[in-house]
């Protein structure tokens, strides 16, 4: 009888046990665009649902609509997302609306240091006021604009043979943005293989973020900056200094003398494409791909090499890339936040790196071996050391599409000179600070 | 039958409830038959017209739910008609009406007079014909975006061959003259079977007798195209066109699909426009401002428009 009793109560205990463990199992929901880093994000999760018993769930929206997709979910109050990688430039928005938790006392309750991440990353992609210690978001994803090109063709002899005829200088990974352009004017319209190929694929998307992606690629090393000081949005004089004015040249110039033709309307995809298909000989992209890339049994392997965007003046680099936030409307923040504590583990990090995610923990990138453990993984870290972002204000949509029109209307669409369409910027620019009662 | 029926639902109607609805005029069960219609149409038009009225004067913005609202005035107006851009848009947008619209009236009207004709296998081409019709407009936009690729669309190809110029040398999509003609061309090939069914239907309405009469008295056959068909099919040509031009004049997924309103902005159309300003820079005050502008615009002149179909018809 005493057994019985013994046995039911052991019975009932081990059954309240597990109905506690599975009540505390949650399903989150992580969003993030449709991309080659989502995958790897995927399986490297696998391990948080063993150690957790959370079950992960994913909302991968392709880039083009993205923003359009994630921000209506925010500003409505939506549930879908308990966690979300969103873009660097959302932050402030994300923080002053009330979109993402604040995380400064989790991080100090968890031992969880900013210091541990590439500085240039935790400024971009977790604080909001920029550089001050409230943080919104945990470095996950550093990215940065670079470049990649054929290294066959570089490196075939004949080509190489052309190249020195016509300009007397060897051909090789460009060292400036004018030698660049110099590389891919020569490619433009060269028979290979018996085939017509192009310069270089670059971004002149105008819907999104494209164009403006792509042009501050040549704006920030001409030395482009958004305010004469920064905080004061005081932006005649920087906006459109003479140097801004010759790198938005040097871009229309670019557009126009080296790219495959009907090449209006491109972003991510249609640089790879044009890369793939052996269109081109260089193409900019974002760094997230590259992993991708190099795998590509036509175009990778040896055929490809990488570089970071040039200097002209200035090192510069456009900063990509994204932090992970807890979204504040969620049920489950302490689930959410488990899955934070995880992913800043440096030895989760370090396996983020090896399935193609590009980790911002120090104890990756600062590892001996790192430099080496991929043949894009020292123009990483060089672009990190020099990259800009574009306006993180929570008006930054607005102050996004008035330069994509601005851009794309002089680039593009041959409308006014550059000096016009900078100055149209600033006026644009103006009017939102104006609104939003910072001017 | 019906007689019967309806004494059996008197029969069954309780005294109580009987005594009630006989106690209501016809215009008062009229009015309750109505009102769920009425209701429906004040919460889903009216309310949403008269919130868009008043958010117009402010600068609300719906992604900034704690952020003050302001009463601005005529602010938003002002800027929206001051504004260079707007103005381009417009044109931009009159230029795709204007032309889609004589497109699709001229082929439309040929194509339904020459299947109108009796000969074989008409009916299968009408249906050819109206395929365009029934695609998707997004699955149309990409499909002729692969179309006018400058180095592997068709498109380029079959103007090549004609001109002897090279396919990659011109850029339909891509080039700032061009790109206002390539979504006229796509919106002609999806949209004239409609104004051609309509014309049909208009043509099939003209009795023979007409013609016969018109043949004893020995009329031409231009006398009578201009005379009799014209007139008669005058009616559902303009209702085809006040179709066209309300549909076109919210234009939005086609072109979005096939330029995203670039090149620059030069197929920006007043839609696109304001889906940019609504959705995606959130100014939902300055947006709602736009929305009654081009409401205005559009109620004003389809307005007019149908006083003048009136006239026609009461010809």
């Amino acid at each position: 009888m005493t057994y019985s009793k013994l046995a039911s109560a052991s019975a009932i205990v081990l059954a309240a046990t597990t109905l506690s463990t599975k009540a505390h199992a949650e399903d989150l929901t992580l969003c993030w665009a449709a991309w080659d880093p989502a995958n790897a994000l995927v399986e490297l999760s696998k391990e948080f649902e063993a150690e957790s018993g959370h079950t992960m769930n994913f909302e991968f929206v392709p880039w083009p609509n993205f923003a359009d997709r994630m921000l209506n979910e925010l500003n409505s109050g939506g549930k879908l997302c308990d966690l979300l990688i969103g873009d660097s430039q959302w932050i402030g928005g994300g923080a002053e609306n009330g979109h993402y938790v604040k995380l400064n006392d989790f991080f100090d309750a968890e031992g969880i240091s900013m210091d541990d991440f590439a500085p240039a990353t935790v400024y971009a992609y977790s604080t909001w006021p920029k550089g001050t210690p409230n943080y919104y978001a945990l470095p996950a994803m550093g990215d940065a604009n670079g470049w990649f090109y054929r290294k066959d063709w570089f490196e075939d002899p004949e080509i190489q043979a052309a190249y020195k005829e016509a300009t007397g200088q060897d051909l090789r990974e460009p060292q400036s943005q004018k030698e660049l352009l110099q590389i891919a004017q020569f490619f433009q319209g060269r028979e290979i293989d018996g085939k017509t190929v192009y310069g270089a694929a670059i971004f002149t998307e105008r819907g999104s973020e494209g164009i403006t992606m792509g042009v501050t690629g040549a704006l920030y090393p001409w030395g482009f900056k958004y305010e004469n000081t920064p905080g004061s949005y005081d932006m005649e004089g920087a906006v459109n200094s003479p140097e801004a004015v010759e790198a938005l040249e040097f871009y229309k110039e670019f557009y126009k003398t080296a790219t495959p033709p009907g090449y209006t309307n491109s972003y991510m995809g249609e640089s790879l494409d044009a890369f793939k298909s052996g269109q081109v000989a260089m193409a900019m992209n974002w760094f997230a791909f590259f992993p991708g890339l190099y795998a590509d049994p036509n175009t990778g392997g040896d055929k490809i090499d990488f570089f970071v965007n040039p200097p002209q003046n200035q090192p510069g680099s456009t900063l990509g890339g994204q932090g992970i936030s807890v979204v504040s409307y969620s049920d489950k923040q302490d689930a959410a936040l488990e899955y934070i504590k995880w992913f800043a583990n440096p030895e989760v990090q370090a396996k983020w790196w090896e399935l193609g995610g590009y980790s911002a923990h120090n104890s990756v990138l600062e590892d001996p071996g790192f430099v080496d453990s991929q043949p894009f993984a020292g123009d990483f870290l060089e672009a990190m050391a020099g990259v800009q972002d574009f306006w993180q204000e929570p008006a930054y949509a607005e102050l996004l599409l008035a330069m994509q029109k601005r851009i794309h209307d002089y680039v593009v669409a041959d409308q006014g000179t550059a000096q016009e369409a900078l100055d149209l910027l600033i006026e644009d620019w103006t009017e939102v600070f104006e609104d939003e009662g910072k001017l | 039958m019906s007689d019967r029926t309806i004494d059996r639902v008197a029969q069954a109607t309780p005294v109580r409830v009987a005594r009630k609805i006989r106690g209501l005029s016809d215009r008062a069960i009229a009015w309750i038959f109505i009102s769920p219609t009425i209701f429906l149409l004040l919460a889903i038009n009216i309310f949403p017209l008269i919130w868009t009225i008043q958010l117009s004067f402010t600068n609300y913005k719906a992604n900034r739910i704690g952020r003050e609202v302001k009463d601005v005035g005529f602010r938003n107006y002002e800027r929206i008609l001051t504004d260079s851009d707007t103005w381009l848009n417009m044109q931009a947008t009159a230029h795709f009406l204007f032309w889609t619209i004589f497109f699709q009236v001229l082929i439309g009207f040929t194509l339904a007079w020459l299947i109108n004709k009796k000969f074989k296998g008409n009916d299968l081409w009408t249906t050819i014909i109206v395929l365009p019709m029934m695609l998707s407009p997004a699955v149309v936009g990409n499909f002729w975006k692969f179309l006018y690729q400058p180095q592997i669309g068709l498109f380029n190809y079959i103007v090549s061959w004609f001109t002897g110029k090279d396919p990659s040398s011109f850029e339909m999509l891509g080039s700032v003259t061009l790109a206002p003609w390539a979504i006229v061309i796509v919106d002609t090939w999806m949209w004239t079977p409609f104004v051609m069914l309509i014309c049909l239907a208009g043509l099939r309405s003209i009795p023979d007798y007409i013609y016969e009469a018109a043949e004893i008295d020995r009329a031409s056959k231009l006398r009578q195209f201009f005379t009799i068909t014209i007139p008669m099919v005058l009616p559902f040509l303009m209702l085809a066109v006040l179709f066209r031009g309300i549909e076109n004049f919210k234009m939005f997924d086609l072109v979005v699909q096939l330029t995203g309103g670039g090149p620059g902005s030069v197929t920006e159309l007043t839609s696109i426009n304001l889906k940019r300003e609504a959705f995606e820079k959130w100014r939902t005050g300055y947006a709602s401002a736009y929305a009654i502008i081009l409401f205005v615009t559009v109620f004003g002149l389809a307005s007019i428009y149908v006083k003048a179909l009136n006239k026609v018809k009461q010809r």
